[in-house]
């Protein structure tokens, strides 16, 4: 007997929406949970007794501990930023305008984003596997049971230090990434110092700094949430505590990339 | 004092607790047996609230604790010391940290003051020296001993034991049965213990309780659990192969 390739197509096409349906309900349903444990955390960061001491242990963690490598990623990306536009630019005399490209690209752009990139791989891996192997050993559940409220105590130090260290790396990659073009603008390919800085003051506004902050504020928060949320949900032993290191990292990258163009979209008007 | 009403508990398709009830007096001393994956530890975890129930309830002092607000929760559970099954040491903290770690927190103490408790409790429990280490240099039976230093640091009144003794050799075991037996004459404390070991099931109960097929078919001191007529409870206690429980897919 022959099927109906049509009946077949319209079977084909069915399942895809029945598909992308589930995946849409799954979407949703994940999304409201996670929006829950932020307002609960919320909730605990506004109320005392403050965790001071684990807030100062996350910013070292998330702060401190991610700053090389930051450091690394930013001085190389200004570099190539200018080498790259310089080589470019060239084509049409406008090598002058390297240093005002490296820094708008930086401050608005990269500094933010590749920061947030870095941070959800180093951090929120680190989040998501410490919280899962505390939520597999019922480490979380004898916090509990100590009378200690887990999301208090674990996930607000991780959420404030997020939303603090992001934007101060931010700040640190923007001067860095601006210094690394310098370098390569002036003495490798032997523009002119001078007009270098010229062009990067004259177009550089402060506007472009801190709304880039501000996205590095939002970047913080949401690679905090996610990441805390994916730990403090596993189940399923080590296998579940991998599953939940890869999708915070999965998921807060994307939420960045996403979010960061409707951020852009909003912000530099 | 602790009351348990008709708890039905299922993860998925797996209906574990099915109309569960206890009621524990002040200054008792439950045991609660069953067979392994009968769902004794489930049971234990909706005491203290770390499990809600699908249905049925669970009563402090005649309270619901699913009514309470969560602070209230929490301010309830400062009376409650939990030892778990596979003691859930805090592994980013030192063994004298996880002991005073309620103390610290709750009792505001200074952290000198503090510590020195915590060494006292790890000495009721035969551990000395051991404030410093980390959980994961510990063996199996000493991680299961500083939880149970850390379930009584702050002296509850409720105490609840999973399995208190298991992976313990049998004279350090004696000796974990003798200082729950000191916890309760000497603090008053109300307990609810698991245990496989009869041994220290007959020594530390007041009355001894019997979770089957997610329901508590007996319950009664331990003269009369060793003179049980149910069948089940007997075949459990004697510890055969043979009777009413079948042991699926182990074959002699
Ligand atoms: N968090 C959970 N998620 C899913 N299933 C669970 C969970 N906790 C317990 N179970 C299931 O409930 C059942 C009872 O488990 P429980 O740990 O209470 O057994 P137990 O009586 O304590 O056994 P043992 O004597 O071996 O410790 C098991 O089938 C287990 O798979
Ligand atoms: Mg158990």
């Amino acid at each position: 007997m022959t099927v109906n390739p049509v009946i077949k197509f319209i079977e084909c096409v069915g399942r895809t929406i029945t598909l992308l349906w589930h995946t849409f309900i799954a979407f949703s349903e994940e999304l409201g949970r996670i929006m829950l444990l932020l307002f609960s955390s919320i909730k605990q960061l506004i109320l005392p007794p403050f965790e001071v001491k684990n807030t100062l242990k996350q910013i070292i963690e998330i702060g401190i501990k991610s700053m090389p490598v930051v450091l690394i990623t930013a001085v190389f990306t200004g570099m190539v930023l200018a080498l790259q536009s310089y080589t470019g630019f060239k084509r049409f005399n406008a090598e002058v305008l390297v240093g005002t490209v490296v820094a708008l690209s930086i401050t608005r752009e990269l500094g933010p984003v590749l920061t947030g990139l870095i941070v959800a791989g180093r951090a929120g891996a680190a989040m998501a596997a410490e919280l899962g192997t505390m939520r597999v050993t019922e480490q979380i559940d004898a916090l509990e049971t100590l009378a200690t409220n887990p999301v208090k105590y674990l996930i607000v130090p991780r959420f404030i230090a997020g939303v603090i260290m992001l934007p101060a790396l931010t700040v640190i990659a923007d001067f860095i990434g601006i210094i690394g073009g310098y370098f390569v603008t002036v003495n490798l390919l032997g523009a002119n110092s001078t007009v270098y800085w010229k062009r990067t003051w004259d177009y550089l506004e402060t506007s472009d700094i801190y709304n880039g902050l501000i996205k590095a504020c939002f970047f913080g928060a949401a690679i905090a949430i996610i990441s805390c949320y994916k730990g403090f949900y596993t189940q399923g032993g080590a296998e579940g505590v991998g599953k939940a290191t890869t999708g915070a990292v999965v998921l807060s990258s994307m939420t960045i990339l996403i979010s960061d163009y409707f951020l852009s979209a909003w912000l530099f008007k | 004092m602790l009351e348990l009403i008709d708890l039905h508990k299922s993860f998925g398709g797996n209906h574990v607790l099915r109309g569960a009830s206890l009621k524990v007096e002040k200054g008792e001393s439950m045991v609660v047996i069953g067979g392994s994956g009968s769902g004794k530890s489930v049971l234990i975890k909706h005491i203290i609230g770390t499990l809600k129930p699908d249905k049925g309830s669970v009563l402090i002092d005649g309270a619901d604790i699913a009514a309470l607000s969560e602070n209230e929760l929490y301010e309830t559970r400062k009376r409650f010391g939990m030892l778990f099954q596979m003691a859930a040491l805090f592994d980013s903290m030192r063994v004298w940290e996880n002991v005073a770690f309620a103390l610290m927190r709750h009792g505001k103490l200074k952290e000198n003051d503090a510590k020195e408790i915590a060494i006292e409790k790890l000495r009721m429990v035969g551990l000395v020296g051991v404030e410093n280490l980390m959980p994961s240099e510990l063996s199996g039976g000493m991680k299961k001993r500083v939880g149970l230093a850390r379930a009584i640091a702050h002296e509850p009144e409720i105490l609840l034991y999973d399995e208190p003794t298991t992976g313990l050799d049998p004279i350090m075991a004696d000796a974990i049965n003798d200082l729950i037996i000191e916890m309760k004459q000497k603090l008053a404390v109300t307990s609810v213990a698991i245990t496989h070991d009869m041994h220290s099931a007959y020594k530390i109960a007041d009355r001894i309780a019997m979770l089957y097929q997610g329901r508590i078919i007996e319950i009664g001191t331990p003269d009369e659990i060793k003179n049980t007529g149910n069948a089940i409870v007997r075949q459990f206690i004697t510890g055969s192969a043979v009777g009413p429980i079948k042991v699926e897919g182990v074959t002699a």
